[in-house]
């Protein structure tokens, strides 16, 4: 299978071009667009790291690795195309529009992060696992309903393979040929469990073949790769030929989340061979002639000041409001839950 | 300030009415959502050509479409879990899961899902749709197709629960159901889809969700029921009449959110209360509604509160079905027990 196959590649580890069939489409406005974005979502992430070990933040899942993945494949998308995220996505999720203040404010446990901004369709984080994938094809299934070109992206891991709603969700858009793009990030660990020991097949792509319908292996790390293959698609799905699964090989380089310790689980070698996807960015840049150190320099400066502006607006965020607690679990609350709501406020005013 | 004129609405033309079985108004309540609703859709296992196991979809694939009434794959997560999809994007789904028994591969889309999109958003989505099973036993199906899980439901915060017992109920819960902005089951009492039928209203109605109905007038005990029950109930109902005892007869009609007034009001009158159903006795709505009582009516109370269900055992292979279920020699049991206590 590994034959049939094969890793997509556009650039290998060194940064050279070896799909020259691509030459043309990678100018300097996309190559820098793809590297400022993958910068911007990584000094968020080790942002975030920091914030919850100075304890000014909840229990993050950090996705350092995975930006190529993540920024390659949220850039595919049209504006107006759905985006179903697990919990490890938020980077595809801020560079395809989410609000940064909020996504922090998400991971500090606040339900104000999971609102997308307006006109964004961007559905909250899926924390089971693969229960998202039935979802995204019936949002799409709605948009090939109302005839539109939009599409939708659904994310998930490895692990989420095993799971009955990965088969559901797949199933329905083959059987519905609706315009989903299945998006694989395979970054080998399903929290402590290797790849190895959750299927017995030699690639997830494979698994296309089940459903009829292609199924794409692409080098997760090589950002042009990931957008050009989501690219085509979610040009496949607009144009009515239904769902792909793609599987973007990756690594995760950090731990689960900042409650977990890899060294548990994961020999300290491992992944030692991987180019990380700025380096390699980085290195294809210098050897064409678009690495700019005071471009780099520049963007930097932004995207800190970014970030730092973010992190002060999520910290003086007005305080959770008790009252939402109860005022958004139905449209009109039932008067059950209209007594509880005052007999608790009630009880919060006696001090 | 301006004065608003009231403006009342004038009836287009007569009413007229069609006699329905349950499954039937079921079916006719569909028809009318699909017709004056173009958002309204249908899944479910064997809905289209087949009509449904119990022929609660006949005919509407025929008439509206493979578009619309779509025969899904066999899979009861994927069913909730795309209509959750469709619901987010602009359509109003009708889930129909075959038997209650076989809704627990959506159990997690439901709990984690259905239930909780507007509460996670703050309201920015949220999921307007209707999940219909039959439910019950007592019509020897197979193993398994016959439970009553209500309360799994019920305690899921973020959907609305109703369960008929008469045809014009049905059609006017589903219809109220599905104009809900919120997620509501209906569980359909497989026992009694074909059991009476009464005048239902052609076109649209709603019967109100929350509400229950106040089913015969009584003085001595208030008898608490829904679905399937509704029939031993009034059965030991006529007994106990026989023996001079007045009974009171509730329909809850609405299982989550319960209408407390109608409960209170019949007990602070009789002073006694037998509640009926054939869900399990721990864990069973019986409780919460025991504590309704005791939360209004504790000091109207004449004798402790009798609560008459299935066991805590699975629901039986049919051969021991009628065991299990709720019989109105147990109703009437009950009923003399708060009433000589």
């Amino acid at each position: 299978m590994n034959t049939q196959y094969p890793i997509k590649r556009i650039i290998d580890d060194e940064g050279n071009l070896i799909d020259a069939s691509y030459q043309d489409q990678l100018n300097e406005q996309l190559v820098k667009d793809l590297y400022y974005h993958m910068h911007r979502i990584r000094t968020f992430d080790r942002k975030a790291i920091s914030l919850q070990r100075q304890g000014r933040l909840g229990t993050y899942a950090p996705f350092e690795g995975q930006e190529a993945s993540q920024v390659g494949s949220a850039l595919a998308l049209n504006a107006d195309d759905w985006m179903f995220p697990t919990y490890r996505d938020h980077g595809a999720k801020l560079t395809f529009g989410a609000d940064m203040m909020k996504t922090y404010l998400y991971w500090n446990g606040r339900v104000e992060g999971c609102v997308p901004p307006e006109g964004k369709k961007i559905f909250p984080p899926a924390v089971p696992i693969a229960t998202q994938l039935p979802h995204a094809a019936g949002a799409a299934w709605a948009e090939k309903r109302k005839g539109t070109k939009n599409a939708a992206i659904a994310y998930f891991g490895d692990g989420a393979t095993s799971e009955g709603d990965f088969h559901e969700g797949l199933n329905f858009a083959s059987v519905f040929q609706v315009p989903v793009v299945f998006f694989n990030q395979n970054n080998r660990y399903a929290i402590s469990v290797p790849i190895e020991k959750q299927m017995n097949s030699e690639t997830i792509a494979q698994k296309a073949v089940a459903y009829g319908i292609p199924g794409v292996r692409i080098d997760g790390n090589d950002c042009f790769s990931v957008y050009f293959e989501v690219k085509k698609a979610l040009e496949h799905a607009r144009n009515g030929n239904g769902p792909t699964l793609l599987e973007a090989v990756t690594w995760r380089t950090g731990a689960h989340t900042t409650a977990d310790d890899p060294t548990k689980y994961r020999p300290e070698d491992q992944g030692k061979g991987i180019v990380e996807p700025l380096l390699r960015m980085e290195r294809f840049m210098k050897n064409n002639g678009y690495w700019d150190e005071a471009w780099l320099a520049e963007i930097d400066e932004k995207i800190k000041a970014e970030v730092e502006a973010a992190v002060e607006a999520m910290e003086s965020y007005p305080k959770a409001n008790v009252e939402d607690l109860f005022d958004h679990v139905y449209a009109n609350m039932p008067l059950e839950l209209a007594d509880q709501k005052e007999s608790y406020l009630a009880h919060l005013r006696r001090g | 300030m301006a004065m608003e004129m009231e403006v009342k609405d004038i009836p287009q033309k007569k009413e007229t009415t069609q006699f329905l079985t349950i499954v039937q108004a079921v079916n006719d309540g569909m028809k009318t959502l699909l017709e004056t609703d173009d958002t309204v859709m249908i899944l479910g296992e064997d809905i289209g050509k087949n009509g449904g196991v119990f022929r609660a979809t006949e005919g509407l694939q025929e008439k509206f479409g493979a578009d619309r009434v779509i025969d899904t794959p066999l899979a009861e997560a994927g069913i909730i879990g795309t209509s959750v999809g469709l619901a987010v994007n602009g359509f109003k789904p009708i889930a129909e899961i075959q038997f209650l028994g076989f809704i627990y591969p959506a159990y997690e889309q439901i709990m984690t899902h259905v239930s909780r999109i507007r509460m996670r958003t703050m309201g920015h989505f949220s999921v307007p749709m209707v999940i219909r099973a039959p439910y019950g036993a007592g019509i020897r199906s197979p193993e398994i197709h016959s439970d009553s899980t209500e309360t799994l439901f019920t305690h899921m915060p973020g959907i609305k629960v109703v369960c008929p017992s008469t045809p014009y109920d049905a059609k006017g819960l589903l219809i109220a159901a599905m104009e809900d902005p919120d997620p509501v089951l209906m569980l359909e009492p497989m026992k009694s889809y074909r059991a009476k039928r009464e005048e239902v209203p052609t076109g649209k109605y709603t019967v109100e969700i929350g509400k229950g109905k106040k089913v015969k007038e009584g003085t001595d005990v208030t008898l608490i029921a829904w679905g399937a029950m509704m029939t031993v109930v009034e059965k030991a109902a006529e007994q106990a009449e026989k023996k001079g005892i007045s009974c009171e007869i509730i329909d809850l009609r609405t299982l989550y959110p319960i209408d407390r007034e109608i409960i209170a009001e019949s007990v602070q009158k009789t002073g006694r209360a037998v509640i009926v159903h054939e869900a399990q006795l721990t864990g069973g709505l019986g409780n919460d509604i025991v504590s309704i009582i005791n939360d209004t009516s504790f000091l109207y109370l004449r004798a402790p509160i009798e609560r008459v269900t299935g066991f805590d055992v699975p629901v039986p292979f049919f051969a021991l079905e009628e065991d299990f279920l709720p019989t109105p020699a147990r109703v009437v049991e009950g009923i003399e027990k708060v009433v000589h206590f």
